[in-house]
């Protein structure tokens, strides 16, 4: 990481770059008495702070704490529901079969874990506080215990349903949020975003699979795949179609992408290829119901 | 373009267990490549741009261009591998399979098109010819084994490219772009590894104890793109911060 070349490729797009941080001087000064006092690997995020410092008035845009904490709030989510969904399967009241299928969890589990604390990390290097992590409601319900995911820690068909949409909308969410100025202006935090994106399309990828060989909650006729096909849920539930709309777009910054150039490229190809970002408002949209 | 499907219903611990020994150890080498690439990405602190390109390699070009280019010549190599496989499809793969795999190639010609109409004629880079003789088509280990160093690698590149890309109104045009593509690819890369050994969707060679996937720079993944082009390219003109 060279952080006067960060500086200097912002001053590009904003030659008020020092001003907004002081001065050069002190905006230098700052960064590396906060060096200092941190470990190596939050070093990175601590620009994250002074750029919040710098930015952080600027209306209608999220500073990289702002973004840091929507994701943390997605993890804690994800997190807790494997917490909750493994110990069920443990105890016995979850019927996630033994092998594979359980393993995939608890692995799942472990890299959501890993994410709350690494998001913390990096909120509270930067200067920020990461929030606090809410009261889940995972039948959907805000609170009642009634939602339309009512059962979801006992019924194993219901639980992939529920975690295959939780990881395909975190892909989306952190998709849409790449695109963030601040975070756009922070390689190491951008990065670290992209790295957590790839992973929650792993995750995707592998509870579909695992959707497939159970078949539960799958309408007839429907082919559950790695990759997401049109808006296709693949759960019989209304519940979760918001998480899908838009996914069906054939069309790439003006560019159709079925037959392009001649090639033997469906809808239902040109569809998969891509997967489509959500805003923070659509995310925070499907995710209400289940935050208390 | 009609899909191909060979039936046949080997699971792969069968398949590798009864297969011959050179496939054995062309499958090895192929792991070892990966976790030589990965190596590689561990040990990088990311502005590490001491490749030397090879004799008369095809420059990549600079600037947000440049990445564009370096996106394109890598889903030049990926269209190409799968469209190879369907040309004389490796047998012991399931239907199921072998339909998933066709989906993956149509993705990997929708990006490969996607960048070549995408990045102005001027500053294209040509037609790569690819060299995929490492490769044992035949066997069905060989081509998974270079099918996961593919998908992972294109994940890795992916990563690692973002922050590389302008910030400018364009650059968010790419930068989604390149997001939308590398998510695909990694659900490829979770398929593949499903296949080759349940369970490795995302281990700990690829995801590591902060939860976070790997992430290379364009001259890590050059080198590894190198191996199976017989037109090396370059990205010594690339953005490095």
């Amino acid at each position: 990481m060279n952080v006067k070349n960060i500086l200097n490729e912002i001053e590009k797009v904003d030659p008020e770059v020092y001003e907004r941080l002081d001065t050069r001087r002190s905006a230098m000064k700052q960064f590396a008495g906060l060096a200092g006092k941190l470990a190596t690997v939050a070093v990175p995020f601590a620009l994250g702070g002074m750029f919040k410092k710098a930015y952080g008035r600027n209306t209608g845009t999220d500073t990289v704490i702002d973004v840091l904490n929507f994701a943390l709030t997605l993890e804690y989510l994800e997190a807790k529901f494997y917490q909750l969904g493994n110990a069920a399967a443990t105890g016995g009241t979850l019927a996630i079969p033994a092998g594979l299928e359980r393993n995939t969890f608890t692995t799942i589990g472990a890299h959501e874990t890993a994410h709350v604390a690494f998001l913390r990390s990096a909120i509270t290097a930067s200067g920020g506080t990461p929030v606090a992590e809410p009261v889940f409601d995972f039948t959907a319900g805000n609170g009642t215990g009634t939602g339309p995911f009512m059962g979801v820690f006992t019924n194993y068909a219901l639980f992939l349903a529920v975690a295959q949409t939780f990881e395909d909308t975190g892909v989306r969410a952190y998709k849409g949020q790449a695109i963030d100025v601040d975070l756009m202006a922070n390689n190491d935090v951008l990065q670290a975003a992209l790295q957590i994106h790839s992973v929650e399309a792993r995750h995707a990828a592998q509870v579909r699979r695992i959707r497939k060989m159970n078949g539960g909650l799958v309408p007839a006729g429907v082919d559950v795949k790695p990759w997401i096909t049109g808006n296709q849920s693949g759960i019989m539930s209304a519940a979760v179609q918001a998480s899908y709309n838009g996914e069906e777009i054939t069309n790439q910054a003006t560019i159709e992408i079925v037959g392009i150039n001649g090639q033997a490229i469906s809808v239902t190809d040109a569809s998969e290829a891509f997967d489509e970002p959500l805003t923070k408002a659509q995310v925070l949209a499907i995710v209400d119901p289940f935050i208390v | 373009m009609p899909k191909i499907i060979t039936s046949g219903d080997e699971t792969l611990l069968s398949s590798i267990s009864e297969s011959k020994a050179l496939s054995r150890r062309k499958f090895i080498g192929y792991s070892g490549a990966a976790a030589i690439a990965m190596a590689a990405v561990v040990s990088s602190c990311g502005d590490d741009n001491n490749t030397t390109p090879p004799p008369n390699a095809i420059d990549l070009g600079s600037g947000d261009v440049g990445i564009l280019n370096y996106a394109y010549a890598l889903e030049q190599l990926e269209a190409a591998f799968y469209i190879r496989i369907f040309a004389s499809p490796y047998s012991g793969g399931s239907a199921g399979e072998m339909a998933l795999l066709a989906d993956i190639r149509d993705h990997e010609i929708a990006h490969r098109e996607f960048f070549k109409n995408a990045i102005p004629a001027a500053s294209r880079i040509q037609d790569l010819t690819p060299d995929f003789s490492s490769i044992n088509f035949a066997d069905r280990a060989s081509v998974l084994g270079a099918a996961k160093a593919f998908e992972d690698t294109g994940v890795s590149a992916y990563n690692g490219a973002g922050k590389l890309i302008s910030q400018t109104a364009t650059g968010m045009v790419y930068l989604t772009l390149a997001g939308k593509i590398v998510s695909v690819e990694a659900r490829h890369a979770a398929y593949i590894r499903e296949l080759i050994l349940p369970g490795s969707f995302a281990d700990s060679s690829v995801v590591n104890a902060q939860g976070l996937d790997v992430a290379a720079t364009p001259p890590q993944v050059v080198v590894i793109a190198n191996t199976y082009l017989t037109t090396k390219i370059s990205a010594s003109n690339l953005p490095t911060s």
